[in-house]
């Protein structure tokens, strides 16, 4: 059922509710982070009549989030927000996603763009030959399932003992890039089989590796702290568990089809489906979910360390400086369990963050000590040839988001539509002529993610900082663009 | 007429599927999803491809044949056509596929997901909507 404006209620200048009479079935509000405009595109699909399904679901507290970027999904919307509380609440595992830990590395470097400019369109090429993308790119590692396990437990962790990254960078890494816990026991075997040959490798649809110039800096001393100058080039890294996670998820969210029904819970939409957090059920899951998660962390610290491999390839000797460090790396699909402020009362949930990031204020637990005056890094791609800008978590997203906040563009044009307008070649040309490299493995798959597909990633943010959960620190404008 | 057609969805893919029985409407799903994914086989003779599926409805069934179709083609970078079912019950399924060399895929489909999913019954016959997450 379509939803109206007039039912939402304006509680500040960039926020939204739809209270819980609009449904009898809700059990808690939904709130939306949008100005009028967004609220308005967010209402011309189903996003908003999801979000509302989630907030139907039981054992959840304060209200389900909508950020600005939010567009139909499947079962939750991307952009959504919901922490249930523990351990009698549930865990969904179709709200966290088959992408299990999408999320963004970013590196910076001291590389000047006029330094690079005459090689640009070699690293582009070298980019993307060194990282396996595209339908059923795999990766050059052939794990045994001893390997994979210990992937599954050690992250990122594992990439670095075998020579692919620097302390750093998981130091400059979510979690660290290693969630505890993970149990490599409650994945399947065909999860494993589709893991162990695409470990180091992009995938395609909205993945991909872009090269980028810092082009604006609105707050000098914290960019400095994260080690991003003006003028100077960047890579951002944008990927997830492959099919090793898809597959979890999908195992699960079968699974829980049964579980649901013997605990009693009735569901909106089958791909809500949930068990209780502290259920066998939940617990296998959960442990699972911490596997893909890891996965994920070690397959962009492979990515990193193949777009290291590929500057030295291009500019080594060349520039004075061609080393890339990393600033940070965020999951933008993902379930953790943290404590926040409920109605007044400290509480420990299960935050559900789809298409979201988590966006810790300053001095909270879980950043990396050198961040911790500045609060957590948010990085936010833009669409293909718009900017992608590098936010930071602020204090109200502790009292108002459980410290989430946006994760990227957000799409307001179908992936058929986008075809049928665009075509991918006149894409490349246009994007090329704009001064941006690609190296695209399918035009069809380039023209689906068209920067008109897409809402305008500039309003985003300014509804985000305004709303104060997050601050810009820095844009960055793509100069090359790898995708599979 | 196509017994499928792609239908708006802002983030991934979604299709419309309507047959005159239920095992036609789990083979039309079939072609379209590869449809949707561009999906071209290399020349030659194919190889003929059995599967099996148990869940507690149809709808957990539908999702399952088409998933196993998915991970074939990704882990043997096969792609699938004249697909048949054999037996169809409320809790069981065996069908099979020709199976070729993938020459050309645009996209893979990362899952078949069960978002607002139900097979409905018409005057016509049977028809449902699945959405892809891509």
């Amino acid at each position: 059922m379509a939803i109206y404006k007039q039912a939402f209620r304006r509680i500040g200048e960039y926020v939204w509710e739809l209270g819980t009479k609009y449904n009898p079935n809700m059990r808690v509000p939904v709130r939306v982070y949008a100005d009028d405009a967004l609220l308005e595109d967010a209402l011309r699909d189903a996003s908003l009549e999801q979000a509302v399904n989630v907030a139907c679901l039981p054992g959840l507290v304060g209200y389900v989030v909508v950020m600005p970027d939010v567009h139909q999904g499947y079962g939750m919307p991307i952009g959504g927000v919901m922490a249930t509380q523990l351990p009698d609440g549930i865990i969904s595992p179709g709200s966290i996603g088959y992408d299990i830990n999408c999320g963004v590395r970013l590196l910076g470097s001291r590389i000047p763009l006029e330094a690079a400019e005459p090689y640009l369109s070699d690293l582009a090429t070298a980019l993307y030959r060194n990282c396996p993308s595209g339908v059923g790119g795999k990766g050059a590692l052939r794990l045994t399932s001893a390997e994979l396990d210990k992937v599954c437990r050690e992250g990122a962790r594992w990439a670095l003992r075998q020579g692919y990254g620097r302390k750093e960078d998981l130091e400059h890494t979510e979690e660290s890039g290693q969630m505890e816990e993970a149990q490599p026991g409650e994945v399947s075997a065909r999860a494993k089989e589709r893991g162990r040959q695409q470990l180091g490798t992009l995938g395609a649809g909205n993945h991909f590796i872009e090269i980028e110039v810092v082009d604006q800096v609105f707050d000098p001393g914290a960019a400095a702290a994260l080690g991003l100058s003006e003028g100077h080039l960047a890579v951002q890294i944008h990927c997830g568990s492959r099919g090793f996670g898809h597959q979890i998820c999908t195992d699960y969210v079968q699974s829980f089809q049964g579980a649901a029904k013997r605990y009693g819970i009735h569901l909106e939409d089958r791909e809500l489906v949930c068990a209780p957090f502290d259920s066998p059920e939940g617990r296998s899951y959960f442990g699972a979910m911490k596997a893909a998660a890891n996965f994920a962390f070690c397959n962009r610290q492979l990515l990193a360390h193949l777009a290291r491999e590929s500057f030295a390839e291009v500019l080594g000797g060349k520039v004075a400086d061609w080393d890339l460090h990393q600033v940070y790396d965020i999951t933008h699909n993902m379930g953790k369990v943290e404590t926040h402020e409920v109605e007044g009362e400290r509480r420990k949930v299960c935050v559900h963050r789809k298409g979201a990031t988590r966006a810790f204020g300053p001095g909270f637990a879980g950043l990396p000590p050198d961040y911790q005056p500045l609060g957590q890094p948010v990085l936010v791609p833009g669409s293909m040839g718009t900017a992608s800008w590098v936010l930071l978590g602020t204090a109200t997203t502790m009292l108002e988001t459980f410290g989430s906040s946006c994760h990227g563009a957000g799409r307001v044009m179908s992936r058929s539509r986008a075809k049928h307008e665009v075509r991918g070649e006149s894409l490349r040309k246009e994007l090329e002529a704009e001064g941006i490299r690609v190296r695209a493995g399918s035009l069809p798959g380039l023209a689906e993610e068209a920067p008109t597909a897409y809402k305008d990633v500039d309003r985003v943010i300014e509804v985000v900082t305004r709303a104060g959960i997050a601050r810009k620190v820095a844009r960055l404008r793509p100069v090359a663009v790898v995708k599979g | 007429m196509s017994p499928y057609r792609e239908i708006e969805h802002t983030a991934d893919w979604s299709l419309r599927v309507w047959a005159p029985t239920l095992a036609a409407l789990f083979v039309d799903a079939a072609q379209g999803m590869y449809a949707l994914t561009g999906a071209q086989a290399a020349p030659g003779a194919g190889e003929r491809q059995s599967v099996e599926c148990r869940a507690e409805d149809y709808e957990m069934l539908l999702v399952g044949w088409l998933q196993e179709w998915l991970y074939r083609t990704e882990m043997h970078d096969q792609v699938f056509e004249a697909f048949q079912i054999d037996r169809l019950t409320q809790t069981e399924l065996a069908g099979s596929a020709v199976g070729r060399p993938a020459a050309h895929l645009d996209k893979l489909i990362k899952a078949v997901t069960y978002h607002n999913l139900k097979i409905e019954t018409t005057a016509e016959g049977v028809e449902t909507t699945l959405v892809f997450d891509v």
